[in-house]
């Protein structure tokens, strides 16, 4: 295994602003993504959907749905092909239990509670509506009051341990000033551009899917587990993924739906997921209400965070909102407690999307923290840097990095935060439009996996990289060739990388924000395994200026082997491979974290978003005039697809603070606003100025890349900071999300 | 019932036969015709991911019937570029990273050649971001979108001049 304990920082492709190598593909509409795809004798499956979110399915028009022409088959519970696996099994870590058709209960709105195969996409969905559901309903427990709360036990994935540091009560009894807040955020769905789709062919007991997915090989795991069948049958194609978001990294029941009436049936089956579907069975961000309780000292230092969520889950699984947690690690409070307890209400399970626990935990805290200032009569910028923690809070750990001083600096700097008044309501601009200033802090979390990678030197020079990541519009083909092609000194036109399906080496997961970091590692660590081997060869050959130079480390760089600190001594990379009779070179590398390293070191990428809004002061409307958002995420491999993720995730901010929110029919459960023109995601309309500057960060200790990622920082701070910009203009603390203009008129 | 209309699709002029009236346009491309550049988001006409080009305006194609097309001019992404060269939009949305995941991309771009021919955004931020907000973009990369929109406005409109000239 090389050595990857050194820190690498130096390479000439990491660190530009490379265009995206998908770019032509994706411009041109060639870039495949799993519905285009249309093999020979396919059929369209679609499901029905159930209308009510709790009760039975009691009729389906079977007769009808199969009297239309094109329909060939209908599957509902009552006749369902057998399924190997156990649907509540969960076979891999990002498994949830899934509906398949196992009974005609109906546990939520959009479960599928039928499945229609035909020759065309049209008499599926024709054969879909003639199904005419009818239902034995029961009221359906939608909010978070229609059920009783219960205490989480802890168990991993959405499953949040109570987190305590320090003397809780003591905390509240020190404060000279506290308060004490309640926020809510509301049920968000993914809603990726594509639509969950898979294509699914089977040959005799190997099974092929063309299926996005954030963690292929995973995927192949989980998927052959329903169908009694190794995982190494099952191959999966994913080269594309039209947005991911937390929703693709999981299996769904749809898909297990589509592979089991591919087999049925003995033909390949396509099922896409429409957008109404969405809104279902693919996960989504459970709806939170959070208790804050802050107290500070006289001089305006913390003595206490305690901060209690509550999550909505579903009535058969668990995912609940680890919100509380984002009270932890930020703020040098005297004491810090997170609890959290779940809510068991007729929806489909809850799960990860986007900055999870972070990004609704944020909202309320830093909102919390705005309220907190003022009771202190402090600055809100003033006020985060007086409980600036040098060490993690609680827990006393070093960080690897932390650069948020700089970030608050430079971010209040661009934004002109200096000079805001302190009192709301000061403000309006030439058009009279309520004008207010606010800020939050971001933190995200640095979690590697484990992935694995081979590096490939050929004889003529060129390199080929493998691994299965996935790329979801993060910029994986295009960052992690860089890091690639640096490991061997290589230009980046001289790399090809193959990524995207499961028979490479196990690329890990797209989530976390960890995928660079560690599918990174791994490309790194497999061409600096070809780089030693190159050592190996050149020091043995009597013909190469390294001849016995034996045990001595090598780099490579300018299509040359070096011995590392000694710029006298080469040898072109090209000639030792040819003395060596013109051998192919193969490496492997792996990219994970060493334990200890967690366990000594506190990391986290930070951030400060400062917003500007305008609100109109007699339509309530709120327009996000400015965002400046200033991050340190350790290295920068493309600083171009970096501004563009920072700024996605500012904007994925921006709709959680005034627009996504799903929204229930009390009578049936269903949610009312299922598709994108009634369930609002920002536009480009709604976005005005928009700045991102990435704050320098060296991180030594976080990986031997100084990675940290930056896939999901961005939501976390921003929405704080526009609920808190709203309350400056207007004087109106709205303690919920998304903030609307019922909310501000009057 | 069956019905056989003559479409030209990206400059070759084709005869369809539909043996089915509910096919849109959108699918008409994706299922029947093996041209799936173009994209489906919602089927709604709600997120602009289908937008094409019919007789030289921008539609979305998942509200079109195709059987409404009889004679139709349509282009779609597959037909922007000549050959190896891009169409400048197309450059555009490479050069300001005006695309992440790339799905609604083809819906974006195609809805930009519309907004472009339509002559009633120039180069205005503003004007620009409020006529592409019928495509919907969930990894947001409308900050690059509209910088693309806006390099591509300048840029066709200096090769008009050139033309011109």
């Amino acid at each position: 295994m090389p050595d990857t304990t050194q820190p690498i920082r130096f390479g000439s492709n990491a660190g530009q602003p490379v265009s995206r190598r998908d770019g032509i593909a994706k411009v041109t509409g060639a870039a495949p993504f799993a519905a285009d795809n249309q093999p020979d004798n396919l059929l369209h499956a679609v499901y029905a959907p159930a209308a009510i979110a709790r009760g039975r399915v009691t009729h389906l028009d079977v007769a009808a749905a199969r009297a239309h022409p094109g329909v060939t088959h209908v599957f509902t519970p009552a006749n369902r092909p057998a399924l190997e696996g156990d649907p509540d099994d969960k076979p891999t870590m990002f498994s949830f239990r899934v509906e398949v058709l196992q009974d005609d209960t109906v546990r939520y709105a959009g479960q599928p509670i039928a499945l229609v195969l035909a020759e065309t996409l049209e008499a599926a969905h024709e054969g879909v509506r003639l199904l005419a559901p009818r239902y034995d309903m029961e009221p359906s427990r939608v909010t978070l009051d229609d059920a009783t709360p219960f205490d989480v036990e802890p168990g991993g994935f959405g499953r949040p341990a109570a987190t305590v540091h320090g003397d809780v009560e003591a905390g509240h009894a020190a404060a000279a000033r506290a308060i004490d807040v309640t926020y809510e955020t509301a049920a968000q769905y993914h809603n990726a551009m594509e639509t969950h789709a898979i294509v699914a062919q089977w040959d005799g007991d190997r099974l092929h899917l063309d299926v996005p997915t954030q963690a292929l090989n995973i995927s192949c795991a989980a998927y052959a587990a329903f169908f009694g069948i190794p995982a190494e049958n099952v191959t999966i194609s994913s080269p594309y993924l039209g947005g991911g978001f937390g929703s693709k990294a999981i299996p769904i029941g749809p898909n297990v739906l589509a592979i089991l009436a591919a087999r049925a049936m003995g033909r390949p089956v396509k099922l896409m997921l429409t957008r109404q579907q969405m809104f279902g069975p693919v996960g989504h961000r459970g709806a939170t209400r959070q208790r804050l309780r802050l107290g500070t000292d006289a001089a305006g230092a913390l003595t206490v965070i305690d901060h209690d969520g509550l999550s909505a889950t579903s009535t058969f699984d668990d995912f609940m909102e680890p919100a509380a947690n984002a009270s932890q690690g930020l703020y040098a409070a005297g004491a810090l407690r997170s609890t959290h307890r779940g809510v068991r209400l007729d929806i489909g399970t809850p799960g990860p999307m986007r900055a999870p626990g972070e990004a609704s935990g944020s909202a309320a805290l830093e909102c919390a923290l705005d309220e907190m200032a003022e009771a202190a009569g402090l600055d809100p910028l003033d006020f985060r840097l007086i409980n600036y923690a040098e060490t993690e809070p609680g827990t006393g750990k070093p960080y690897t990095s932390k650069a948020l001083r700089e970030c608050y600096a430079q971010g209040a700097e661009r934004f002109g935060w200096a000079g805001r008044p302190l009192a709301p309501g000061q403000m309006r601009d030439e058009q009279g439009m309520l004008t207010g200033w606010g800020m939050g802090t971001a933190l995200f979390p640095c979690p590697m996996f484990f992935a694995e990678a081979r590096a490939t030197l050929r004889p003529d020079g060129t390199a080929l990289f493998e691994t299965s990541a996935a790329d979801m519009g993060q910029g994986a083909w295009t960052s992690l060739a860089q890091i690639a092609a640096d490991s061997l000194g290589l230009p980046l036109e001289k790399v090809e990388f193959h990524a995207g399906h499961s028979s490479l080496p196990d690329g890990g997961v797209a989530g976390g924000s960890g995928h660079t970091a560690t599918a990174g590692t791994a490309l790194h660590t497999a061409g600096i395994d070809v780089v030693r081997q190159l050592g190996e060869i050149a020091s043995a050959d009597p013909d190469s200026p390294l001849h016995g130079a034996g045990n001595a480390r090598f780099v490579a760089h300018d299509g040359r082997l070096w011995i590392e600190g000694d710029d006298q001594r080469s040898d072109a990379i090209e000639e030792i491979v040819m003395r060596a009779g013109g051998v192919e070179i193969t490496g492997q590398g792996q990219g994970g974290r060493p334990q200890e390293v967690g366990e000594t070191y506190a990391m986290n990428a930070h951030g400060a978003v400062f917003a500007e809004v305008k609100v109109d002061p007699d339509l309530g409307q709120v327009r996000v005039s400015r965002l400046v958002g200033a991050f340190a995420a350790g290295r920068i491999i493309n600083p171009k697809l970096v501004e563009s993720q920072l700024m996605g995730g500012m904007i994925w901010g921006l709709g959680f603070a005034l627009h996504e929110k799903a929204s229930h029919d009390p009578a049936t459960g269903r949610i009312l606003n299922a598709d994108l023109a009634g369930y609002h995601v920002p536009v480009n309309a709604d976005v005005q100025g928009l700045e991102v500057i990435t704050v320098h960060e060296d991180d030594p200790h976080v990986n031997p890349l100084g990675i940290k990622g930056v896939g999901e920082i961005g939501i976390v701070g921003t929405v704080g900071a526009i609920g808190n910009a709203i309350w400056h203009a207007t004087g109106k603390r709205i303690r919920h999300f998304p903030i609307g203009i019922p909310d501000l008129l009057g | 019932m069956s019905l056989s209309i003559t479409l030209t699709l990206n400059g070759a002029t084709r005869a369809v036969a539909l043996d089915d009236m509910r096919v849109t346009l959108l699918d008409l491309l994706r299922e029947r015709l093996a041209m799936p550049g173009t994209k489906k988001g919602c089927d709604r006409g709600q997120c602009g991911a289908c937008t094409v080009l019919v007789n030289g305006k921008r539609v979305n194609s998942c509200l079109t019937l195709a059987a409404t097309l009889d004679g139709a001019e349509i282009t779609t992404i597959e037909g922007l570029a000549k050959g190896e060269a891009l169409h400048p939009v197309q450059e555009a949305f490479i050069k300001a990273d005006g695309f992440q995941c790339g799905y609604c991309t083809p819906g974006q771009i195609m809805s930009a050649v519309g907004l472009i021919a339509e002559g009633r955004a120039g180069d205005d931020p503003e004007r620009i971001r409020e006529g592409m907000s019928g495509n919907i973009c969930r990894c947001a990369a409308y900050h690059g979108i509209t910088r693309a929109v806006q390099e591509a406005t300048r840029r066709m409109a200096e090769e008009q001049k050139g033309d011109a000239a």
